[in-house]
């Protein structure tokens, strides 16, 4: 159970430029990695093969940028959670930047559970034309407008045609040819580059970043640094 | 230009593991390139998955990044699905590091660590915009050089190799970058001047140097053809690891590979004279790593990189001497860390290993691997593995017991003299592991590999007959039936590759043009079972009018020029051809770390000795001083020498 043996801590952090290309999986090995870089007292299960309690977030498929990733990581001692951002963030990878870090309560649910919707930044293109201004945004009102939009998604080798039009909290042309959009994550999530490949006029992602993830509690609209935070502890220090 | 980057990105986004071609490894470096250096680019012709922790490749890389009149980069072989791309966008083989054009460096190097990779060397030279045929380049395209184990027979890749250097490369990468300096300074004039002259650097062998001439299917000579160039060429040998702490920045990869763990290398060469293994053979001799500075390779390796795992590597780590007083010392420094696991990936089969797998595997004890080779004791005899019935199941009862619960046992099939009951012993052996860990776990497993030998140069059996694929398959059969119940698993390697592996390890230059035909066929990322289809080395060789059984499945005689003559490991080829005699007898041949020396040639031809970390020698028992060299019993097949057709 979390927070039974240590102190459970949560950093946000970013993925940029080309360490975009590795995997959910890579970035986890990153930061075990830094963290014993940076002798951080991390905190073990038992067993034969302990492990550091480290989980993340939503997964963010290959290739896509983030500003909003996070992960928990259980410490074995209360530190200075702001001394864990400069130190991390030179022992990641080129492009991965520890930009918050908070103590958690014992028992804060995790962020695969508490994360509500992401927001993303799509920049997209039309292959073959240049889309004049407006373009985008008449397509988007049409999705709007409209009662569904079908996306189709492969699971397990089948292709599943879905309604996505429930899950689109925002979809907005900011400029020609950028996208802002919100999807929820439940039931499950929905790839934005699908909603922009669903869009009327054979528009396709060109780049994509995630913005924001959002815990939606009580009526309260929360970023995952925002909610559950343990109060702070002016004594505690790294040791 | 220079920089590839903005066109090979958008590609990244239709092939798999993109991140594969993104470089960004921890203690990679982005060099500049100044037009008064030899610019190398490393090429491993493997995945980057495989060839990324290639320690070979990482050495030179920093050796010559640290020279002031060279810079390095690296390159892997691009997956199919990104080869497409490159050449659908006409966009060439790059490097990792910053980018640039394969063909826009002074030297392409490769390293040879397998025969079925060939194909791959000759698809990255034709990415990076050469003629894959040496002697159609153009004065100022890249040189190409090439080594590691396979460069010991050069033959089969002679057309497409400007240089091949053999044995350690610390030092005469060093030399070559001299060479190829001066060439560069004087305006490159031509190219065969600068072939002549790294012909003299000694180490380096440079095919189009020699004269090759053939008496049938024969070969009769290979000679040089200017005054200057040397008749035979010696390997290069380190006299002393401790000079050469690298690599000092191992490379951490954002990706998963292979050996994914802090790896550092305890000693080079071994003296246990496997008689199929050629790294044991022309590695020789023994050059261990200074006690102190693999603790301290260790600690600083840890802290920088952040692994949690460190492999002492080496052909046969347990024989580190004083290797339990290191391993003692290792865990205790390393038990304020936090969980750090330590592991000898080559282990010896006997207790004596176990105890000290024991000792610095207090957790993740999940499986161990051994390998015996041979199924048994009579046929290990033949291979001088040493390893008795007792040391096995007493080196699996101690690890069952400790907590392991898998046993991964390797062997061969296919050796010298093998009868069916000698690869029936791999069932019973299997069976009786799995029978002993059954009484400490209900969960308890074995695995049995089983590979073709395949006879390599340089070896006391590159005279022996390969088993065809027919014979192999046969094998496999009768082991597949008696691991029928056997409560243990049976994986075998296919006997198709294994014959391929067979045309290249014993090719002369004839082996080329056959190559380049399965190249050009398609038959890329031949380890890749995927990929492999013998029909295409076997067409291949049809076209050459090249007999694939001549190549592979035929003995070879005391009296026959081998391909491979011309290049020296050391080894006396009396020594050798004694040795495959001896093999023949079921005579064991002892460790010489520990014996008098018999003279294989290699300490006293180079004037070379071993270099021990401890004058203590590894503990006893029947793996370590106290070999069992008794001799074999009647040899139960008649061995024929096969008449040659001269």
């Amino acid at each position: 159970m979390r927070g039974d043996a240590g102190f459970p801590v949560r950093l946000r952090f970013a993925k940029r430029g080309r360490v975009r290309f590795i995997s959910h999986r890579d970035v986890a090995r990153a930061f075990e990695r830094a963290l014993r870089i940076e002798q951080v007292p991390l905190a073990f299960s038992g067993g034969f093969s302990p492990r550091p309690k480290v989980s993340f977030g939503l997964a963010l498929p290959v290739g896509y940028e983030s500003d909003a990733e996070y992960l928990d990581v259980e410490l074995a001692e209360a530190i200075d959670t702001d001394a864990l951002v400069e130190p991390l963030t030179a022992a990641l990878p080129e492009g991965m930047h520890v930009t918050g870090a908070i103590a958690l309560q014992d028992r804060a649910p995790a962020l695969q559970e508490a994360i509500t919707s992401v927001s993303y930044e799509i920049e997209v293109g039309r292959p073959g034309s240049t889309p004049r201004p407006g373009d985008l945004a008449r397509a988007v009102d049409d999705v709007l407008a409209a009662s569904e939009l079908v996306v189709t998604r492969r699971r397990k080798g089948v292709d599943i045609d879905e309604d996505v039009r429930p899950a689109l909290r925002l979809l907005q042309a900011a400029e020609a040819t950028v996208l802002h959009l919100e999807v929820d994550t439940r039931p499950h999530g929905v790839r934005p580059t699908a909603v922009v490949e669903a869009l009327p006029g054979a528009w396709s992602a060109r780049a994509a970043l995630r913005t924001k993830q959002w815990i939606e509690r009580g009526g309260a609209r929360l970023e995952p640094l925002e909610a559950d935070t343990r109060p702070r502890m002016p004594e505690a220090c790294a040791s | 230009m220079s920089n590839l980057w903005p066109r090979i990105e958008p590609l990244l986004a239709r092939v798999e593991k993109p991140a594969r071609y993104i470089g960004m490894e921890q203690g990679s470096l982005q060099p500049q390139h100044r037009p008064d250096q030899v610019s190398w680019l490393l090429v491993y012709p493997d995945t980057y998955e495989i060839g990324l922790p290639n320690q070979g490749l990482q050495i030179l890389y920093e050796i010559l990044n640290e020279r002031d009149d060279a810079c390095a980069e690296r390159a892997y072989a691009p997956w199919t699905d990104l080869e497409g791309e490159l050449r659908g966008s006409g966009v060439p083989l790059f490097s990792v590091d910053s980018h640039r054009d394969g063909g826009a460096f002074d030297v392409l190097a490769f390293n040879l660590s397998a025969e079925l990779v060939y194909t791959n060397v000759l698809n990255c030279i034709d990415l990076a915009g050469l003629d894959v045929r040496a002697e159609r380049r153009r004065l100022d395209d890249p040189l190409v050089v090439v080594g590691g184990h396979c460069a010991f027979n050069p033959e089969p890749m002679a057309d497409f190799v400007d240089a091949f250097v053999i044995g350690d490369g610390e030092e005469v990468v060093g030399e070559v970058t001299e060479v190829v300096g001066a060439w560069k300074r004087s305006g490159r004039t031509s190219r065969e001047g600068v072939l002549r002259e790294l012909a003299t650097v000694p180490g380096v062998y440079v095919p189009a140097m020699y004269h090759v001439s053939y008496d049938g299917p024969f070969l009769r000579t290979v000679t040089p053809r200017f005054a200057g160039v040397p008749e035979t060429v010696d390997k290069r040998t380190v006299a002393d690891l401790a000079e050469f702490p690298y690599p000092k920045q191992q490379l951490v990869p954002l990706v998963e590979v292979v050996h994914d763990r802090l790896n550092v290398e305890v000693f080079r060469g071994c003296t246990r004279g496997c008689r199929f293994c050629q790294a044991g053979m022309i590695t020789r001799p023994v050059r261990e790593r200074p006690a102190d500075q693999v603790r301290t390779m260790v600690e600083s390796g840890l802290r920088r990189t952040g692994y949690d795992e460190v492999a002492l590597t080496s052909l046969s780590t347990a024989d580190f001497s004083g290797v339990d007083g290191l391993v003692a010392d290792l865990v205790n420094e390393q038990s304020g860390c936090g969980n750090v696991s330590l592991s000898l990936p080559s282990l010896r089969v006997d207790a004596f290993t176990v105890g000290i797998a024991s000792e610095i595997q207090k957790v993740r004890r999940t499986g161990l691997t051994f390998a015996p080779e041979g199924g048994s004791w009579r046929i290990r005899q033949v291979i001088n593995k040493l390893i008795t019935e007792d040391d096995l199941y007493s080196a699996v009862e101690g690890a069952y017991s400790q907590g392991w619960r898998r046993m991964k046992l390797y062997f061969m099939i296919g050796l010298p003299t093998e009868m069916d009951d000698d690869t029936l012993g791999i069932a019973e052996l299997a069976r009786n592991v799995v029978a002993i860990g059954r009484r400490y776990h209900k969960g308890a497993s074995a695995t049995a590999s089983v590979g073709g030998f395949v006879p390599k140069p340089h070896t006391p059996f590159q005279w022996f007959g390969q088993n065809g694929v027919s014979e192999l398959g046969r094998k496999v059969g009768l082991l597949k039936d008696a691991f029928r119940k056997s409560g243990a698993r049976l994986r075998w390697h296919d006997p198709a590759a294994t014959f391929a592996e067979g045309i290249a390890s014993r090719g002369d230059r004839r082996i080329g043009p056959v190559i380049e035909r399965v190249w050009r066929s398609g038959g890329t990322f031949q380890e890749w079972g995927e990929h492999f289809d013998l029909a295409r080395w076997l067409d291949a060789m049809t076209a050459e009018g090249l007999d694939p059984d001549w190549y592979v499945t035929r003995h070879r005689t005391s009296d026959e020029v081998l391909p491979w003559d011309h290049v020296r490991a050391g080894l006396h080829r009396d020594f050798l051809w004694d040795d495959w005699q001896a093999s023949l007898r079921a005579h064991g041949l002892p460790d010489c770390r520990w014996t008098p020396c018999y003279d294989c040639g290699v300490c006293t031809d180079y004037a070379l000795e071993h270099v021990v970390a401890s004058a203590v020698a590894p503990a006893g028992g029947s793996q370590g001083t106290g070999q069992d060299l008794s001799v074999g019993g009647e040899i139960p097949v008649h061995f024929r020498e096969t008449v040659s057709a001269r």
